[in-house]
C-alpha cells in the first residue's frame, strides 16, 4: 500500500488508513495487542513492518506494548501503539510516565463502549480519558480528533509530527465507526520536516555524557521546576497547535459543536434546521487537546445557544460550559453509544431546545 | 610493596572487608567520616599484604579504591 | 613494579558514592556490571532500562545512557529500545518484585520471544525500599512487615524460582543464579553476568542472572549476618547454578 503516493484516490478502511498513514509518516516500530474495533491496524502493521525491515512487536499486553512504544521513542525513534478504550485505560500509567519523561509517543485510540469491558460498538466516551487523562500527576497529551477517513491519514501524520516537535505523548483519538468504515482517501507523502533529536535521545554515551530519561524528581522543588517547564512548553502547544473547523457561524444563533465522526451528522443536522428557518452553525475541534477555548468563548459573545453535540453521556459539554464562561447556555444533546444521532432527530432537538 | 586504598568518605562502615582480609590487615580507625561513620584504615606495618583484593572485592561502596601488588 | 589489580571501572560515574544502605550488596552487583561492561567494550554503546526499588538509582552510579521504566516494565522498555535500535547493548537491573512479581508478565515474554536483552535480577526476599514487605522470593517461614509471623503456604502461597523459570523459556539462551555471600561467589557472579552480556552480543537471546543479595536493614542483621543467611537459609531454597546455557553443546 505504500505505493499508493500517486495522488489518485482509493477505496480504504479507517483502521488501514491509519496504518498505512503511519508506514508513510516513517513509523519505525508498532507495538500492539489485539483488541475490536482496531485489530486491523496490528494486522496490516505486522506484515507491512517485515517487508520493510522495521519493528513490529506482538506484546503481551497493552501494558507491555506501550511501555515498548517508550522505549523505542526513547532512543527517538518514530514509535507507535494503537489499541481500544478498555485497554487504553490499561496504558495510564505509561502515558504519564511518557508525558514526564517527555518521549514522542503516538497512540492511535479508536473508542469503542464503556465504561468497563462494554461493548464493541462505536462510542465517543473516551474524550475525557484523553484528555483529562487517567494517569497520575498534571500532564496533558496532545489529542487529535479525525472526522472523516482521509482526516485519519492527515492527522496520523500530524500526530507524529508534533509528537516529536513538543516531545510530547500524542494521540489520534478516532472511533469505531471511523476505524470499521471504507471511505476514499488519498495518500500524499508525509508533509512535515523531520525534528531533530540528537540533543536527547538515548543512543549510547559514546564521546558525551551518559544521558538519563526519567520522571524520578527526589527533591520537591527540583519537580516544582520541572512542572513549571513543563507547562509553559502546553502553553506554546496551546498557543500554537490549537485547531477547529466551523462552518456557518457567522450569522448562527445556534451553534452545534461535535468532534471525530458525529461531525459530518451536525453538519447535515444544521442544513436541515436552515431550511426550517433556523440559523444554526457547526462548530469542530480538532484537537481535543489543546482545546479551542478562546474562539468558543468569542462565538459566545454573538450566538444565542450552543449545543454539544456526543455520542457519550456528555463530556466534550463540560470543555465547552469552560470556555463560554457562562455567556450562553450550553445544552446537550448525546446518545449513550452506537451510531451518532440521525441529522433529522438532532435536527427535531434543536427545534425543541431553539 | 603490596598495598590498599581506602577512600574514607566511601566507608559507611559496614566492616565486612575486616573479615575478609587474611592477614587481619584493615581495623576500625578511630576517625569519623562526613558520613559519621567511624571509618576503617588499613595497618600493615609489617609488610605483610598479599594483594589478593578479596577486600576490595567485597566491599559494597567502592570504598576500598585500589589495590596493587608489587 | 607495581601491578593495579583492583580499580574502579570508569563505567561508574568518577566519585559515585552509593546511597544503598551500609552493607547492602546492591553494590557489589553494580560494580560487577560496571566491570563487565568494561571490560567487554559495552559501556559506550549501552543502554540501560531502569526499574523501581532500591535498583532505581543505579543510572545515577553508572556512565549509560538510561531510560527509567515504570515498575515493572523494564524489559518492554528494554525491548523497544532494542527494537529501535538493534546495534545497541541493552539491559535491565531489576529487583525480585520488579522482576518476577509487577513485572513477571514483561520479564516471561521477553524472555519467550527471545530478545536479545540481558537482565539482572537482584533477589534479597523481600520489598526492600518500602522498609521490607513480602515479595515474590520472601521464603517459608520468613518475617517480614506484610507477612509478621512468617511466611506459610495458607496464606501467602509460594515464592518464585526465577532463574529457573526463565530457563524454561525457548528464546532463553543463558539463565544462572549466583550469590555474593562469599569472595569466591562474588567472582562466579561477575562470570555469569558476563555470559549474560555475552549471549546478548552474540545474537543468540535473553540472557539472565539471578542474583541472591543481602538486605541487612530490613532483615535487622549485620551485614555479616545476612551472608550468613544468604548462605544459610537462601542458598538451600534457591539453589545457585547454571540453569540454562545454549553455547555449551552437552546442555
Amino acid at each position: 500500500m505504500v505505493e499508493c503516493l500517486t495522488g489518485k484516490k482509493i477505496l480504504i478502511k479507517g483502521n488501514y488508513a491509519i496504518a498505512n498513514a503511519a508506514v508513510l509518516a516513517g513509523c519505525q516500530c508498532y507495538f500492539g495487542y489485539p483488541i475490536t474495533p482496531q485489530s486491523e491496524i496490528g494486522e496490516f502493521m505486522s506484515g507491512k513492518m517485515q517487508e520493510l525491515g522495521r519493528s513490529y512487536v506482538s506484546a503481551e499486553s497493552e501494558l507491555a506494548a506501550i511501555n515498548m512504544t517508550i522505549g523505542a521513542c526513547a532512543t527517538g525513534a518514530k514509535a507507535m501503539s494503537s489499541s481500544s478504550s478498555c485497554a487504553i485505560a490499561l496504558m495510564q500509567e505509561a502515558l504519564s510516565y511518557a508525558a514526564s519523561d517527555e518521549l514522542p509517543v503516538v497512540l492511535v485510540s479508536v473508542m469503542r463502549g464503556g465504561p468497563g469491558l462494554g461493548n464493541i460498538y462505536s462510542s465517543q466516551g473516551d474524550y475525557f480519558q484523553t484528555t483529562k487523562g487517567g494517569g497520575n500527576g498534571d500532564y496533558k497529551l496532545i489529542a487529535l480528533a479525525p472526522s472523516t477517513v482521509q482526516e485519519c491519514v492527515d492527522l496520523t501524520y500530524k500526530a507524529f509530527y508534533l509528537a516529536h516537535k513538543y516531545k510530547n505523548p500524542t494521540v489520534l483519538l478516532a472511533d469505531g465507526l471511523l476505524g470499521q468504515m471504507m471511505a476514499p482517501v488519498e495518500f500524499k507523502p508525509y508533509p512535515y520536516p523531520e525534528i531533530d533529536n540528537s540533543e536527547w535521545a538515548l543512543t549510547g554515551a559514546k564521546g558525551r555524557n551518559s544521558r538519563i530519561i526519567r520522571s524520578y524528581a527526589p527533591l520537591a522543588d527540583e519537580q516544582c521546576v520541572f512542572l513549571e517547564k513543563l507547562f509553559n512548553k502546553y502553553k506554546q502547544i496551546e498557543e500554537n497547535e490549537t485547531e477547529w473547523e466551523e462552518i456557518g457561524t457567522e450569522d448562527a444563533d445556534i451553534v452545534l459543536v461535535s468532534f471525530g465522526s458525529t461531525f459530518r451528522n451536525i453538519k447535515t443536522a444544521a442544513k436541515i434546521c436552515r431550511q426550517k428557518g433556523l440559523k444554526v452553525g457547526v462548530f469542530r475541534p480538532i484537537t481535543l487537546y489543546p482545546f479551542p477555548h478562546k474562539r468558543l468563548n468569542e462565538l459566545a459573545d454573538r450566538v444565542k445557544k450552543i449545543i454539544s453535540v456526543e455520542v457519550n453521556m456528555g463530556q466534550m459539554i463540560n470543555d465547552i460550559k469552560l470556555s463560554v464562561d457562562g455567556k450562553v447556555p450550553v445544552e446537550l444533546i448525546h446518545k449513550p453509544v452506537g451510531a451518532p444521532p440521525a441529522p433529522e432527530d438532532i435536527a427535531a432537538q434543536v427545534e425543541e431546545l431553539a | 610493596m603490596n598495598r590498599i586504598v581506602i577512600d574514607e568518605n566511601k566507608c559507611k562502615a559496614c566492616y565486612l572487608c575486616i573479615k575478609e582480609c587474611p592477614k587481619g590487615l584493615i581495623k576500625v580507625s578511630e576517625r569519623t567520616n562526613n558520613l559519621g561513620n567511624k571509618v576503617v584504615e588499613f595497618c600493615d606495618p609489617d609488610k605483610q599484604c598479599l594483594g589478593c583484593a578479596m577486600c576490595a572485592t567485597r566491599c559494597p561502596d567502592l570504598a576500598i579504591t585500589e589495590v596493587y601488588r608489587g | 613494579m607495581s601491578v593495579q589489580v583492583f580499580k574502579i571501572p570508569n563505567s561508574l560515574k568518577k566519585d559515585a558514592k552509593y546511597t544503598f544502605c551500609p552493607g547492602c550488596d546492591h553494590g557489589v552487583a553494580v560494580r560487577l556490571v560496571a566491570e563487565v561492561l568494561e571490560e567487554m567494550g559495552l559501556t559506550e554503546n549501552a543502554i540501560l532500562a531502569a526499574s523501581i526499588g532500591c535498583s532505581v538509582t543505579l543510572y545515577d552510579f553508572l556512565n549509560v545512557d538510561a531510560l527509567e521504566a515504570p515498575h515493572g516494565r523494564a524489559l518492554a522498555e528494554a525491548t523497544g529500545i532494542k527494537r529501535a535500535r538493534p546495534d545497541k547493548f541493552v539491559f535491565t537491573y531489576q529487583g525480585d518484585g520488579d522482576f518476577a512479581s509487577i513485572g513477571l508478565a514483561e520479564s516471561m515474554h521477553a524472555a519467550l520471544r527471545g530478545e536479545k536483552l540481558s537482565a539482572i535480577c537482584i533477589n534479597n526476599t523481600t520489598y526492600g525500599m518500602t522498609g521490607g514487605q513480602l515479595g515474590p522470593t520472601t521464603i517459608m517461614g520468613q518475617i517480614t512487615t506484610t507477612s509478621p509471623t512468617g511466611r506459610n503456604k495458607e496464606y501467602y502461597g509460594y515464592p518464585i524460582k526465577i532463574a529457573e523459570h526463565i530457563a524454561l523459556c525457548d528464546g532463553t539462551a543463558y539463565s544462572a543464579r549466583v550469590s555474593l555471600d562469599s569472595v569466591a561467589n562474588i567472582k562466579k557472579a561477575k562470570q555469569a553476568i558476563k555470559k549474560a552480556f555475552e549471549v546478548q552480543v552474540k545474537g543468540l537471546g535473553f540472557g539472565f542472572v539471578e542474583i541472591l543479595s543481602t538486605c541487612p536493614t530490613n532483615w535487622r542483621m549485620t551485614p555479616e549476618q545476612a551472608h550468613e543467611r544468604v548462605k544459610n537459609e537462601m542458598m538451600p531454597v534457591f539453589k545457585p547454578g547454571v540453569y540454562k546455557d545454549i553455547t555449551v553443546n552437552n546442555q
